[in-house]
C-alpha cells in the first residue's frame, strides 16, 4: 500500500493533508501554482483574502513549535479565518484524556479545520480516520512520519531558486532516522521526477532501508556533495550523543557540518536549506548559514503562501486531486 | 450420558487415525469405543456427524484470559466460552495477569476458577521468576505441584543472563519446561513494529530481527549449557527458525511455536498505521512468513497457537506506537490454520496435529488425542461452510482483529469438553 486514501473525499478532492506520500503529482503541482499566486498578498499593503472568512482554525500543538504554530496562525488569518492555538500538551493530555476524547471536545465546537502537531508517528491519520466529513486535518508533524506542509514549501523554494526537478540534484545531509522532514521531502522530490535525490549520514542517523524510499545513500560529505544543486541541512538533536548514535558534536560538525569548504563540494550555484531551528556550529557553519547560497529564510517566508495555499484548497473544495476513476486507476 | 458420534471423518493424528468411524462417549465423558459400538453400549444421545470432521479439542499454548487483573477487557468466563465456539478446549495461560503468577495459590486459583465455568481447561504456566522481574526464582517445584505445565518470563526479559542461566538449571534439576520469549532488550529498544522498509516509512521505531536472533542465541548457549527442556514462544523471523532448526539436529530438547497472524500477515499489512497489526514480536518482512511456513512444514515449527490478547476498542484507538499490541486471536487459530490447508502448505492430518497431538507434547499432558480411554474433549467441523469474519460474529470479548472481512472455509459445529455438550454451533 503506497496510496492514503483517506487524503481524498468521493469526489476526489483534496480533503486532508497528512502525508506527501501517494500525492499524484498533479496535486502537488496545483499547491505549488495556488502558493505562487498568494506569495504577492504577503508583500501588500493590506494583507487579507477573505477565502475563509467565517471558518474555524484550530492549531493543535501536542509537541511544541514556533515557527510551524506562527506561519499557519499567519496564513490562518490572511485568509480571514478565526484561528485559535492550543498547546494540549500542556493541559488535557496531561491529565489523562485520549487523544480522540481531545480532538471530538474541539469538535463539538464546530471547529472546521484542524492543524496538528503531536509527538506519535500516526497521530494525524487517526484523528482524521474519526472526524466528520466536513472537519479537515492538517498534518503539522507527526513523529518521524511526516511534515507535509514543511516538505510542500521546500518544493515551492526549490523550485523558485532552481527551476524544473528534472534536472536537479539533491542531497539531504543529517539526522535522516529521526526526521520527519526528510521523509516528506523525499516523497516530494521523487514525486515531482528529481534527477537524484540524495542522504548523507553516518549509518546510525539513516533509518534501515532508506534506499527503498527511492534515494542514493551517501556516508561522506565528499561524494555525496558532489555535483549537488540542492543542499538540505537537517537539525541534529544535541541530546544524540546519549543513544551511541554519534560520538560528539565536534567530530559531527568536522565530518557532517557544512563549511564553506565542504560546501565547494557541490555545484557553484548550489542552494542551501534548512528547516529551522539550526544548530550553527553543529551542522551548519553560520558563514554558510548566512552566506549567498543560503535560503532558509525565504523557506520561512514561502511557508506562509504554502500553508494559505494547503488551507484554501482543503478548505475550498478546489478539485486538486486526481478525478475519481483515475484515483481508482492508481490502486 | 453415553453418546455416539456417528458418520463423521475422525482425524487423530497420535493414533494415525484418518477415516470414517463412529465414537462411543461413557456417561463419565471418556471415549471407550472407536469404529465399532462396545458391547452393550446404548447411546442416549446420538449426533449425526455425516459430512463432518471429528478430530480432539484443539489446545491453544497461548492465551491471555485477562483474568484476574484486567477484566474490563475481558474475563474467564467470556474467554473459555469464545474458546469452545473455536473448537478449542485446552488453553494454556501466561504468567503476566495480575497479580502474576509466581505463587501456588495463583496457580490454583485460575485452574478452579475455569473450572467453575466448565467450560476450557486452563493451564496456567507459571513466572520464571518473582513478579517476572528478572531477579530472584520462583517456588518451581511448588508450582509445578499446583499444576503450573511449564515456566516463563511471558515478555517481560531476563536481561541478566546469569538469572537466567540459573533459572534453566533450577527447572532442569525437577524435569520442567522453560517456555521463551526470546528477545533482546537493548535491540527492541521501545521499538512497536519490524526493524525494515515499511518502519523506515512510516518513522515508527523499529525492532530489528537482530532483537529476535541475539536473544536466541544466548538462549540456545544457556540450553545446551543447562540441559534444560526448552520451548520458543512465538518465533517471528526466519533466521531464527534456523537457529532453533540447527539446535534440534544438534539433539538439543528445544521446540517452538508461531502463532496464527505470523503465518498470514506481513509488516505490509500495517498499512498507514493499522493498530490492529500492532503485535508483539512484530510482523516482519514476506521472506520471514515464508520461513515460518517452511518451518513448520519441515517440522521445526511444532505448534501453532492463537496468541490470544482481548482489548476494549479504546485500547487500539492511540497512535501506533502507544497502541496496545495484540490480537483477538482465539476464534480466528483454527480458520487461519485451514486456510494453510486450502492454500496447500499443509495436509489436514498436519494441519490438526499442529493444534492437537503436537501442543500436547510440548505440554507434556495427556490430551490433544481420541483413543480409547481418552477424555472426550472434541470438536466437530463442517469443512464446507463458508463464513466472513464480522464484529458480530465474535464470543470474545475483545474484538480487536486484523481479519475482520477475511472469509473462511470450515465452521465448528460442536465441541465437547470432558463428554459433555458445550457449543452447539449455527
Amino acid at each position: 500500500m503506497t496510496r492514503c486514501d483517506l487524503q481524498f473525499d468521493g469526489q476526489g478532492r483534496l480533503r486532508h493533508l497528512l502525508t506527501i506520500e501517494g500525492l499524484p503529482r498533479q496535486t502537488i503541482l496545483e499547491i505549488l501554482n495556488t502558493a505562487e499566486s498568494f506569495i504577492s498578498v504577503g508583500e501588500r499593503e493590506i494583507k487579507k483574502l477573505p477565502l475563509l472568512r467565517g471558518k474555524t482554525v484550530v492549531n493543535l500543538f501536542f509537541e511544541s513549535s514556533t515557527r510551524t504554530r506562527t506561519t499557519f496562525e499567519i496564513a490562518g488569518k490572511r485568509l480571514s479565518a478565526d484561528v485559535i492555538n492550543l498547546n494540549p500538551a500542556a493541559s488535557s493530555a496531561t491529565k489523562g484524556e485520549t487523544l480522540l476524547d481531545t480532538v471530538r471536545n474541539l469538535e463539538a465546537m464546530h471547529t472546521d479545520l484542524f492543524v496538528v502537531r503531536h509527538r506519535e508517528s500516526g497521530a494525524a491519520h487517526l484523528i482524521a480516520q474519526h472526524v466528520p466529513a466536513h472537519v479537515h486535518i492538517i498534518n503539522a508533524g507527526d513523529g518521524r512520519h511526516a511534515h507535509p506542509t514543511q516538505g510542500l514549501l521546500d518544493m515551492f523554494t526549490i523550485r523558485r531558486y532552481k527551476g524544473p526537478f528534472e534536472n536537479l540534484r539533491v542531497a539531504i545531509v543529517g539526522d535522516i532516522l529521526h526526521s520527519r522532514v526528510a521523509r516528506s521531502q523525499i516523497h516530494a522530490l521523487t514525486t515531482l521526477g528529481a534527477a537524484e535525490v540524495r542522504v548523507v549520514a553516518p549509518m546510525t542517523l539513516l533509518p534501515t532501508a532508506i534506499e527503498r524510499l527511492g534515494v542514493r545513500v551517501f556516508t561522506d560529505m565528499k561524494t555525496g556533495l558532489d555535483g549537488a544543486d540542492v543542499i538540505i541541512m537537517l537539525r541534529l538533536q544535541r541530546e544524540r550523543m546519549n543513544g551511541a548514535l554519534i560520538p560528539s558534536e565536534q567530530e559531527y560538525f568536522n565530518l557532517f557540518g557544512l563549511t564553506e569548504e565542504k560546501l565547494a563540494y557541490a555545484k557553484p550555484d548550489a542552494i542551501v536549506m534548512h528547516p529551522g531551528p539550526m544548530n550553527r556550529g553543529l551542522e551548519i557553519d553560520s558563514a554558510v548559514a548566512d552566506g549567498p547560497q543560503s535560503v532558509i529564510l525565504p523557506q520561512v517566508t514561502n511557508g506562509i503562501a504554502v500553508r494559505m495555499a494547503i488551507m484554501a484548497i482543503i478548505m475550498g473544495g478546489s478539485a486538486a486531486g486526481p478525478a475519481p476513476s483515475e484515483a481508482r486507476r492508481a490502486e | 450420558m453415553k453418546i455416539a458420534i456417528t458418520g463423521g471423518h475422525v482425524i487423530d493424528p497420535a493414533n494415525n487415525v484418518d477415516g470414517q468411524h463412529d465414537l462411543f462417549i461413557d456417561e463419565k465423558g471418556f471415549i471407550i469405543g472407536i469404529g465399532t459400538a462396545p458391547a452393550g453400549f446404548r447411546a442416549e444421545q446420538t449426533l449425526d456427524a455425516s459430512g463432518k470432521l471429528v478430530f480432539p479439542g484443539l489446545i491453544d499454548l497461548r492465551a491471555r484470559l485477562r483474568e484476574p487483573g484486567l477484566e474490563y477487557k475481558a474475563t474467564m468466563e467470556s474467554e473459555t466460552r469464545a474458546a469452545v465456539c473455536a473448537g478449542i478446549t485446552t488453553l494454556c495461560c501466561p504468567p503476566d495477569t495480575y497479580p502474576v503468577i509466581d505463587t501456588p495459590a495463583m496457580a490454583q486459583m485460575i485452574q478452579q476458577r475455569a473450572w467453575r465455568f466448565g467450560l476450557a481447561f486452563v493451564h496456567p504456566l507459571g513466572a520464571l521468576t518473582q513478579g517476572l522481574q528478572g531477579r530472584l526464582l520462583t517456588d518451581m517445584a511448588a508450582l509445578d505441584e499446583a499444576g503450573c505445565v511449564g515456566f516463563s518470563n511471558a515478555l517481560e526479559p531476563v536481561t541478566d543472563t546469569l538469572v537466567m542461566r540459573r533459572a534453566m538449571e533450577y527447572a532442569a534439576s525437577f524435569d520442567l519446561t522453560v517456555f521463551l520469549h526470546p528477545e533482546d532488550p537493548w535491540l527492541r529498544n521501545g521499538g512497536c513494529m519490524h526493524e525494515g522498509e515499511v518502519s523506515t516509512r512510516l518513522g515508527l521505531p523499529g525492532i530489528p530481527e537482530a532483537a529476535e536472533t541475539a536473544g536466541v542465541a544466548r538462549d540456545l548457549a544457556l540450553v545446551e549449557q543447562t540441559g534444560v527442556r526448552a520451548h520458543f514462544c512465538q518465533l517471528s523471523s526466519a533466521r531464527a527458525v534456523t537457529m532453533v532448526a540447527a539446535a534440534q539436529e544438534q539433539g538439543l530438547a528445544v521446540s517452538a511455536d508461531v502463532t496464527a497472524h505470523h503465518l498470514h500477515l506481513t509488516e505490509h499489512d500495517i498499512g498507514f498505521f493499522n493498530t490492529q497489526c500492532h503485535v508483539l514480536p512484530p510482523l516482519r518482512a514476506s521472506r520471514d512468513r515464508d520461513g515460518l511456513r517452511q518451518a513448520l512444514k519441515n517440522g521445526t515449527i511444532s505448534a501453532i497457537c492463537s496468541d490470544h490478547q482481548p482489548h476494549e476498542p479504546d485500547a487500539k484507538l492511540a497512535p501506533f506506537a502507544e497502541s496496545e499490541p495484540g490480537i483477538s486471536g482465539l476464534e480466528t487459530l483454527l480458520p487461519l490454520t485451514l486456510r494453510l490447508v486450502d492454500q496447500g502448505l499443509l495436509n489436514l492430518v498436519e494441519a490438526i496435529a499442529l493444534l492437537t497431538s503436537k501442543p500436547a507434547q510440548i505440554l507434556g499432558i495427556d490430551s490433544g488425542h481420541l483413543g480409547i480411554g481418552a477424555t472426550a474433549d472434541l470438536c466437530i467441523l463442517d469443512p464446507e461452510a463458508r463464513w466472513v469474519q464480522s464484529l458480530d460474529r465474535f464470543t470474545s470479548r475483545g474484538h480487536n482483529s486484523p481479519f475482520l472481512g477475511w472469509d473462511f472455509r470450515g465452521a465448528v459445529t460442536h465441541t465437547m469438553v470432558g463428554g459433555r455438550l458445550v457449543f452447539e454451533g449455527r
